[in-house]
């Protein structure tokens, strides 16, 4: 089942396009990657997909509906969650609080019942926090529960937006390099929680530049170069393809 | 982090139960902060005592408000004067000009406060930082003139004149019941101040602080987010206008003014930021501080500005945080 579709998407900035007639299907369960260059326009597709930017022409769909050009906070509702590159940590809450702000759709939100605290929202916060810690546990930074956000080493907190998006229960967790900046011991790690992620039904997409990692754990490879579709497939077919070959290493092969 | 919500639950739990109620904001903070308003007329020798405690009280009330903006939703407002002024003047004009009780008029102010906040809110939180505060600057600018200039309603330069507060008979004077009137209202606006931080809405507050983007993915609406604490803080700042405007007994413009919007900033970031119980030491201190410092005369503005400086050269997070900070490191050590 398709459960993302993205179709003839373009992204301009200025006289530049970042993302050129861009189509692709992303099937349910699956680990599906983005790979290319750098400045092929990776990142500007996830912040199309992720309502960061709108598109300037084309479309996405999600489970059939149309979704380009709804904000953020509403695709999250629609099952969309993602971690980013650049991190984007509450770095004036607590490592758990952070998690814990991914629970904010699935959480009582209005404005009285907070504000008098009723039963309900004492409730729900304490098995909320449950919850994230067990998710922290799950992504590897269980450790660092009490701890402020901003004392966190790099690592965990790329872990930590990992939960965070994991907190929303979303149907398609959206990963920008989560590798990035990591050692080889550490890659392997987030390796596995993708896979884990993975095993549980969500579907994945991943931006990375690490190819052990993306070789290791992609169902399907999507190869972007100055902002079009080079080619897509297995990471067998990827591997061997000769224009991948050469846009990675720029020599005729 | 902020000192207002519990972070650390595990390992508070293991102690006994009342020392964990003690060590939570809204058990042992709140308790302390009542502990001290009931012991503090113990320490007021007359009069004067009372009114710079009511004055301090009802700052901190906008203060406490006021810190859900600035400390915790991490916007800043250069004009929170102005909703205190107009506060002040709603219940000035329906109590004087229209014989309305005044409770009623008290609600009325608050609710117009509400639903002019809300309507300059979108179009004025859209911008960020400096142009933020220029907008705010700017609102409040505005609301400081009309009072001013309008003087068939508000009286102009000049200001009203109030009569009592009366509730149902029950006419609301004399120093001490003022005292205990606006103390309960600061430990109520407290306990909901504490309430809302630690709540899903408090956390998607604190985290659009942090980064807008990254709350965003996750679900939170922070346009909406930022209005609703534009439209608590505005509310917050009419209630202890209108209260003042009773225990003055009048209202001049200069109370809804600029250089009264920068005091109150000044008190939150003063007493420490994001932190219920540091916007309460900001405005006591800063309101306090000036009586103190009479006695150097001409002097006082300086004394009192080289004290502001030292404060956040020294202690950037506010009195109030950096003293506890001081604290947890001292035990932990």
């Amino acid at each position: 089942m398709t459960l993302l579709r993205v179709d003839h998407l373009s992204k301009q900035f200025g006289g530049i396009a970042a993302v050129d007639e861009l189509s692709f299907e992303v099937e349910a369960g699956t680990i599906h990657s983005i790979i290319g260059p750098n400045g092929a326009g990776k990142t500007t597709v996830l912040n199309l997909i992720t309502g960061v930017y709108t598109p300037s022409r084309g479309a996405i769909y999600l489970d059939g509906t149309t979704v380009s050009g709804k904000p953020p906070h509403e695709l999250a509702a629609h099952g969309l969650s993602r971690t980013f590159q650049n991190l984007q940590i509450f770095t004036t809450m607590t490592a758990l609080e952070n998690v814990m702000v991914g629970r904010h759709l699935r959480l009582d939100r209005r404005f009285l019942p907070s504000l008098f605290r009723f039963p309900g929202v004492v409730k729900h916060d304490a098995a909320a926090r449950e919850h994230c810690m067990g998710l922290m546990e799950f992504v590897g930074c269980g450790r660092y529960v009490d701890a402020d956000a901003a004392s966190l080493p790099y690592g965990a907190l790329k872990r930590l937006e990992i939960a965070r998006a994991l907190a929303t229960e979303p149907k398609i967790l959206l990963l920008d390099e989560p590798a990035a900046g990591l050692n080889a011991t550490e890659s392997r790690e987030v390796d596995a929680v993708i896979k884990k992620i993975a095993a549980q039904g969500i579907t994945v997409i991943l931006v990375e530049h690490d190819m052990k990692m993306v070789m290791g754990i992609s169902d399907r490879i999507l190869v972007l170069n100055y902002g079009r579709k080079l080619t897509e497939g297995t990471p067998a077919e990827i591997a061997a393809h000769p224009e991948v070959i050469s846009a990675y290493l720029g020599a005729a092969a | 982090m902020t000192s207002d919500v519990d972070v650390s639950m595990p390992r508070v739990r293991r102690r006994s139960g009342l020392v964990c109620a003690l060590m939570k904001p809204r058990t042992g903070g709140l308790g302390l902060l009542a502990a001290i308003i009931t012991l503090l007329p113990l320490a007021l020798p007359n009069a004067y005592a009372y009114d710079i405690a009511i004055n301090a009280g009802l700052n901190a009330i906008v203060c406490v408000g006021l810190n859900l903006l600035i400390g915790y939703a991490g916007q800043i407002s250069l004009g929170h004067a102005a909703f205190f002024g107009l506060g002040a003047y709603a219940s000035g004009i329906l109590t004087t000009r229209y014989d309305w009780p005044a409770l009623a008029a008290l609600a009325t102010g608050a609710v117009l406060v509400g639903v002019l906040a809300f309507l300059v809110a979108r179009p004025i939180l859209r911008l960020k930082g400096h142009y933020l505060a220029m907008a705010t600057l700017g609102l409040g600018v505005i609301i400081s003139i009309v009072l001013n200039t309008e003087s068939w309603i508000t009286g102009g330069p000049d200001g009203l004149m109030l009569n009592d507060f009366t509730v149902m008979g029950w006419k609301l004077s004399g120093d001490t019941t003022w005292y205990w009137t606006v103390g309960v209202v600061l430990l109520v606006s407290v306990w909901l101040s504490l309430n809302l931080i630690d709540s899903p809405v408090g956390r998607a507050l604190r985290a659009l602080h942090g980064t807008e983007i990254g709350a965003q993915v996750v679900g939170v609406d922070t346009a909406h987010y930022k209005v609703l604490v534009f439209v608590v803080s505005a509310v917050m700042a009419a209630v202890a206008g209108s209260l003042f405007a009773h225990y003055a007994g009048m209202v001049t413009p200069g109370k809804a003014g600029f250089m009264k919007s920068v005091e109150l900033v000044t008190m939150v970031v003063f007493g420490g930021m994001a932190s219920t119980f540091g916007a309460i030491v900001g405005a006591v201190s800063l309101t306090v501080l000036p009586q103190l410092l009479v006695a150097f005369e001409d002097y006082e503005p300086m004394i009192l500005g080289a004290i502001m400086i030292g404060t956040m050269v020294f202690m950037r997070r506010g009195l109030f945080v950096s003293l506890l900070d001081l604290l947890k490191t001292r035990r932990r050590a």
